[in-house]
């Protein structure tokens, strides 16, 4: 097919171009070689090692998918389970809906660019597989949609696309994450997700990340919300990772659409992040708004935010709260460009140990110096999410409260 | 029993405190008078524990405990609690749950916000935004949690609306035992038997003495407890020609 052909001429010309921003990453060291692994019914999924189920759950999937609307699980290279239990949801493995629907091709590298770096070529010429999920017009989600990202081989490349589709009108949640097996110690996972949120729709996105030491990871999202759509991403990763760099773009394309990132980062020592958000405010009466919370252990991040304000009456608010407990290094960038009057942008910024001023509040009502200090890290954790589902924010409690003893 | 002995304080290279002598009863309360800058926060910050206020002589006991070097937990599990002037804001941690921190047992947070009027804050984060008014009031509820046997109070009405205050004024006299109430419906004798609560007072306005039956009235000036007195005598004298002639005239009195 012609396009195609461009799309992998584009690709190969992009094959040794770095990335942006981010330590570069040599994967000429990483396999990507596919890896089968067996297709798991229902049944097999709940008979995997109690080990891997606390991993799985850890990244927000549950095998027994009891309040799940449908399940999509790739373990390395190869789609392990896909089904949807909702009518009006549509969950299929990318390389499928590439062979078999030709409306895929409406979305398929429409945002995202395939000749963006060396990550966003290597998605195009090796893919693996990846999750199309897509809400019908009118249709609501009841419970998320899961979808998990495994990697079980060590030394393993994954090449991931995702698209994710909330037609006009129709609500979509959907609940990811990413995670390695125990004995998994190196990789790189190359994901590009392509978000398109139409006319008042709804679409939230709750990504958690559960990486190894070594790892590396690339994402790269763009997002476009049309005309009265709702577009809420939410980022946890507390777990260590070798370095991760994203930068996830959104353009607010139509009127009164709104976007809404959210992200937790505790970063471990040795670990190092490159995570940020940007939204373009391109028609009056669009919202945006980034906010963060990340505390570093004794790693590196950099917790950037950048908010484009193009035409008058839109509102955009940057907040980042960084928070250091052992040392390490946090850099927040945020960044606001008003192109024209009547505008409402603004940041706040603040990175900082813990005041000491807080900690002596709470031992004079009888807390330990330890226990405040937990206290007011759960408390910097505990961010309100407005527009989140019980369900989802009872998810993300439970990540955070797990990974509280990691922390501390 | 709360004894200080000649307690002198530093902040920095800075005296704030001379040679305090205090000793506060159990059952007693005393209000603390004294300009602004005169050391009255620092008194009731250096007995909390707050360790930038430099103990460099002297000594605090409290119930037989020399609690001198204690750090600030340790003096609250022995029963020390503070309401203070401009606490910190704990981004993320409801006021539900610090009430819940506060008690040692489970307690009703309902129960306990409705007697400050407070039912209404209890889901937002600790201190965040809250006015003056508020910020006692979010202080009171989280001492009627921890319930401590010495309650230092760093002007608790002030900022307090009219509409609060005698609410306020009501809840420390019965946090405290020392509510006129108290003294009508019981025999008076029994009544003083019971009370094992000590309370330190900080007021400029004199208000609290409306509702809390004190017992003293100590004038703090220039880092030295200057004089002893009644305090409904101490804020007339205070009211009429001011601090400085006041710590003279009832100094040359006594
Ligand atoms: N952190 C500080 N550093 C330096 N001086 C301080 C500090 N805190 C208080 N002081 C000074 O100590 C003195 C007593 O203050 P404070 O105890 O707050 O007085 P009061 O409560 O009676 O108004 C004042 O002169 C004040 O400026
Ligand atoms: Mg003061």
């Amino acid at each position: 097919m012609y396009i195609d052909d461009q799309l992998r001429e584009r690709a190969k010309k992009a094959i040794e171009k770095k990335g942006a921003i981010g330590p570069d990453v040599n994967l000429h060291e990483f396999d990507d070689a596919p890896v089968s692994h067996p297709y798991m019914a229902d049944e097999d999924l709940c008979a995997m090692p109690g080990e891997e189920q606390k991993q799985l759950i850890m990244a927000g999937l549950d095998v027994t998918k009891k309040e799940r609307g449908g399940t999509y699980f790739q373990k390395d290279t190869e789609v392990i389970h896909c089904h949807s239990q909702q009518d009006g949801i549509e969950v299929i493995p990318i390389r499928k809906a590439l062979e078999h629907h030709d409306w895929i091709r409406d979305y398929y590298w429409k945002l995202a660019a395939v000749d963006a770096d060396k990550y966003t070529a290597a998605a195009e010429l090796g893919l693996h597989d990846g999750y199309v999920i897509r809400s019908l017009p009118g249709s609501k989600s009841i419970y998320p949609i899961q979808a998990c990202l495994y990697l079980d081989k060590d030394g393993i490349q994954q090449n991931v696309h995702n698209i994710i589709i909330a037609e006009e009108d129709s609500e979509l949640h959907i609940i990811t994450g990413c995670a390695t097996s125990p004995h998994l110690k190196r990789g790189v996972h190359v994901g590009i997700s392509e978000f398109y949120v139409k006319k008042n729709a709804k679409l939230t996105f709750t990504m958690i990340h559960n990486w190894a030491e070594d790892m590396m990871v690339r994402p790269r999202s763009v997002a476009q919300v049309e005309e009265g759509g709702l577009f809420l991403n939410n980022y946890i990763c507390m777990k260590p990772v070798r370095s991760l760099q994203m930068y996830p773009t959104t353009h607010l394309i139509g009127k009164d659409a709104v976007a809404r990132f959210y992200s937790i980062i505790v970063g471990s020592p040795g670990s190092e992040y490159d995570v940020g958000g940007r939204i373009f405010l391109k028609h009056p009466g669009n919202r945006a708004e980034i906010v963060s919370r990340v505390i570093s252990n004794g790693g590196n991040i950099i917790a950037r935010g950048h908010l484009i304000g193009e035409v008058p009456d839109i509102k955009a608010h940057l907040e980042c709260r960084g928070l250091l407990l052992n040392g390490g290094f946090i850099h927040a960038i945020p960044e606001l460009e008003a192109h024209v009057d009547g505008v409402e942008m603004s940041h706040e910024a603040a990175v900082g140990k813990i005041a000491p001023e807080e900690i002596a509040y709470l031992m004079s009502r009888g807390l330990t110096e330890d226990e405040a200090t937990s206290t007011i890290v759960r408390g910097f954790l505990n961010v309100d999410i407005p527009g989140l589902p019980p369900q989802l924010k009872a998810e993300i409690d439970r990540v955070i409260e797990e990974s509280d003893k990691d922390v501390m | 029993m709360l004894q200080i002995e000649d307690l002198q304080v530093k902040i920095g290279d800075k005296e704030i405190l001379k040679h305090i002598d205090l000793e506060i009863h159990p059952g007693e309360t005393h209000i603390l008078f004294g300009p602004n800058g005169s050391g009255k926060t620092s008194l009731l910050m250096t007995i909390m524990g707050y360790p930038q206020y430099k103990i460099t002589a002297g000594k605090i006991i409290f119930k037989g405990e020399d609690i001198t070097d204690l750090p600030i937990d340790e003096r609250a599990q022995l029963g020390i609690g503070m309401s203070f002037q401009r606490p910190p804001t704990i981004n993320g941690l409801k006021t539900r749950q610090m009430v819940q921190l506060c008690a040692k047992d489970e307690v009703d947070e309902e129960t306990l916000a409705k007697k400050v009027n407070f039912e209404g804050f209890l889901d937002r984060d600790v201190n965040a935004g809250f006015s003056g008014g508020e910020i006692k009031r979010s202080e009171l509820l989280q001492l009627l949690a921890q319930n401590p046997d010495l309650m230092l109070f760093d002007e608790p009405e002030s900022g307090v609306d009219m509409e609060n205050i005698s609410l306020v004024g009501k809840t420390i006299a019965s946090l405290l035992q020392k509510g006129f109430l108290d003294a009508e419906t019981k025999p008076k004798i029994q009544t003083k038997r019971d009370r094992t609560k000590m309370g330190l007072i900080i007021t400029h306005t004199g208000f609290i003495l409306d509702y809390v039956a004190a017992d003293k009235g100590q004038v703090l000036y220039d880092g030295m407890l200057s004089c002893v007195s009644n305090p409904h005598e101490i804020l007339n004298c205070v009211g009429e020609s001011g601090y400085e002639e006041c710590v003279r005239c009832i100094s040359t009195i006594n």
